[in-house]
């Protein structure tokens, strides 16, 4: 079986996991923090913008990720006459728009856990809005939210096979390429095993992290 | 002249009136109890002195000073606000202490912190040995409250009564004007309480102004210079231990007082 066709799938695979990594790291490096942006916009003291998020997000999380994809990539061209020459860019957009507002519900969810006597304990101490949210709430949140985030990740890894609705050659497209053009089945398995292993070394991490923030409780 | 003097201090919930006109005086190094039963006001009242909520109307005067004047139309900022928050501290019912930290991380947090936040005000770095005077500072306080065995424990290591003593050794880091005790022993299981209104009765040795909400009868009788006795968002008795424990005035305070068998 090791012959020079394993090689040359391998190779073919490995391409498209390539883009499978891109899409999925750049998504998250970028979403997360802009879900935090998001999150403050949905818990602002300011009604039109706390609205206006909630709306942001409702339509986000309502709407499949493979329409936004679709229409990222195709609304300029037809409205506006601009095609978007570069697919991957496409891509990458719509997922950091659709994960930013998950994350942001997380973050949420996260936030509003926290007990309101430590914010007050922060404000008696003098501390400033920025002290109190970054050096007390900010570790006591990533603890809670770790669990409902590290779903969410290991959904991102599956969810960037989508990119091919648009002909982006991720993992999963450079399989069925493969599976249909030379009649093989393995290819379709050993896709599955990339994905694994990929979301095991994910839960390993996930699970380091759980350790690290376990010295402290609530 | 009086430390603090309360001036006709009002607070409203929508309709609901949860100060209706308080005025009293404290002066430097008197103890004041805050005593009544739930839903008198008491730690609203707490809650006003310390900025975590607004009054309406009225005036709180430190040394004569307006820190709040509710006739005043002037916004203070969130940086006054913060400056004036510092004459007082607040020990909690449930303590809230930050989890993540070390008993001594506690207690240094603030001071570092408001180190840091000066340097940034004043465009310098902060200073290397102002941190190691804090450090100094929290580990006499902690051991002023007999937890120097516990310096580097986290606070759910802590039994109840031990996480008290640190808020409270938290709170004097920054030393206050005025330390306020919102019922510091009532989240406690009876046997822990001792070992906190030790501490505070220690502190009222070394003439610490404090202001305590409380139901412990037996300590405001016997550790407090000041009683007031709250009724419905209005003080409805007020002296010494003695006026107002063994020769109350007003009915209310009478059949409270009895109630509370002391």
């Amino acid at each position: 079986m090791f012959d020079s066709e394993f090689w040359s799938i391998n190779w073919a695979l490995m391409q498209g996991f390539g883009s499978t990594l891109l899409l999925f790291s750049v998504t998250l490096v970028a979403s997360l923090p802009l879900g935090l942006l998001v999150c403050f916009g949905s818990m602002s003291n300011f009604s039109p913008l706390r609205y206006a998020t909630r709306v942001f997000i409702w339509v986000i999380r309502g709407t499949p990720l493979m329409l936004q994809v679709m229409i990222v990539f195709y609304l300029p061209g037809l409205a506006f006459g601009m095609p978007v020459e570069n697919r991957m860019a496409a891509v990458l957009v719509a997922f950091i728009i659709n994960y930013a507002a998950y994350f942001s519900e997380i973050y949420r969810g996260g936030i509003e856990a926290i007990p309101k006597g430590q914010y007050e304990a922060g404000q008696v101490l003098g501390l400033t809005d920025n002290q109190i949210f970054f050096r007390i709430v900010l570790i006591q949140v990533l603890k809670r939210i770790l669990a409902p985030l590290s779903n969410e990740v290991i959904t991102l890894v599956k969810d960037t096979s989508l990119a091919r609705v648009i002909a982006v050659g991720e993992l999963i497209r450079a399989a069925q390429d493969i599976v249909a053009q030379q009649a093989l089945i393995w290819p379709l398995f050993y896709t599955g095993i990339f994905y694994l292993v990929f979301n095991g070394l994910l839960t390993l991490a996930f699970g380091a992290l759980e350790k690290k923030l376990d010295y402290f409780k609530g | 002249m009086a430390l603090l003097e309360v001036q006709a201090l009002t607070k409203q919930y929508g309709k609901l009136e949860v100060l209706q006109g308080i005025n009293f005086t404290l002066e430097k190094g008197q103890v004041l109890s805050i005593i009544g039963s739930s839903g008198s006001g008491k730690t609203t009242l707490l809650r006003c002195l310390n900025f975590l909520e607004t009054p309406n109307s009225g005036k709180i005067l430190l040394e004569g000073m307006p820190l709040f004047d509710g006739d005043s139309a002037a916004k203070t900022t969130a940086a006054e606000i913060r400056q004036k928050r510092l004459h007082f501290g607040l020990v909690f019912q449930s303590f809230h202490l930050f989890p993540q930290y070390t008993v001594l991380q506690n207690v240094t947090l603030a001071m570092d912190l408001q180190e840091k936040e000066r340097a940034k005000q004043e465009k310098r770095k902060p200073n290397k040995q102002k941190f190691a005077q804090n450090l100094e500072k929290a580990k006499q306080l902690l051991k002023e409250v007999g937890l120097e065995q516990k310096v580097n424990s986290y606070p759910f290591q802590l039994s109840g009564g031990q996480q008290q003593r640190v808020a409270i050794a938290r709170a004097l880091a920054l030393e206050p004007d005025i330390l306020c005790f919102d019922e510091p022993t009532s989240a406690l299981d009876p046997e822990l309480t001792g070992e906190v209104l030790r501490v505070i009765r220690e502190l009222r040795n070394t003439h610490t102004t404090m202001i305590v909400v409380t139901h412990e009868m037996d300590f405001a009788y016997h550790v407090s210079d000041k009683v007031i006795f709250m009724s419905g968002g209005k003080i409805e008795e007020e002296g010494t231990p003695q006026k107002v424990f063994d020769n109350p005035q007003s009915p209310i305070t009478k059949a409270f007082v009895q109630k509370s068998k002391l």
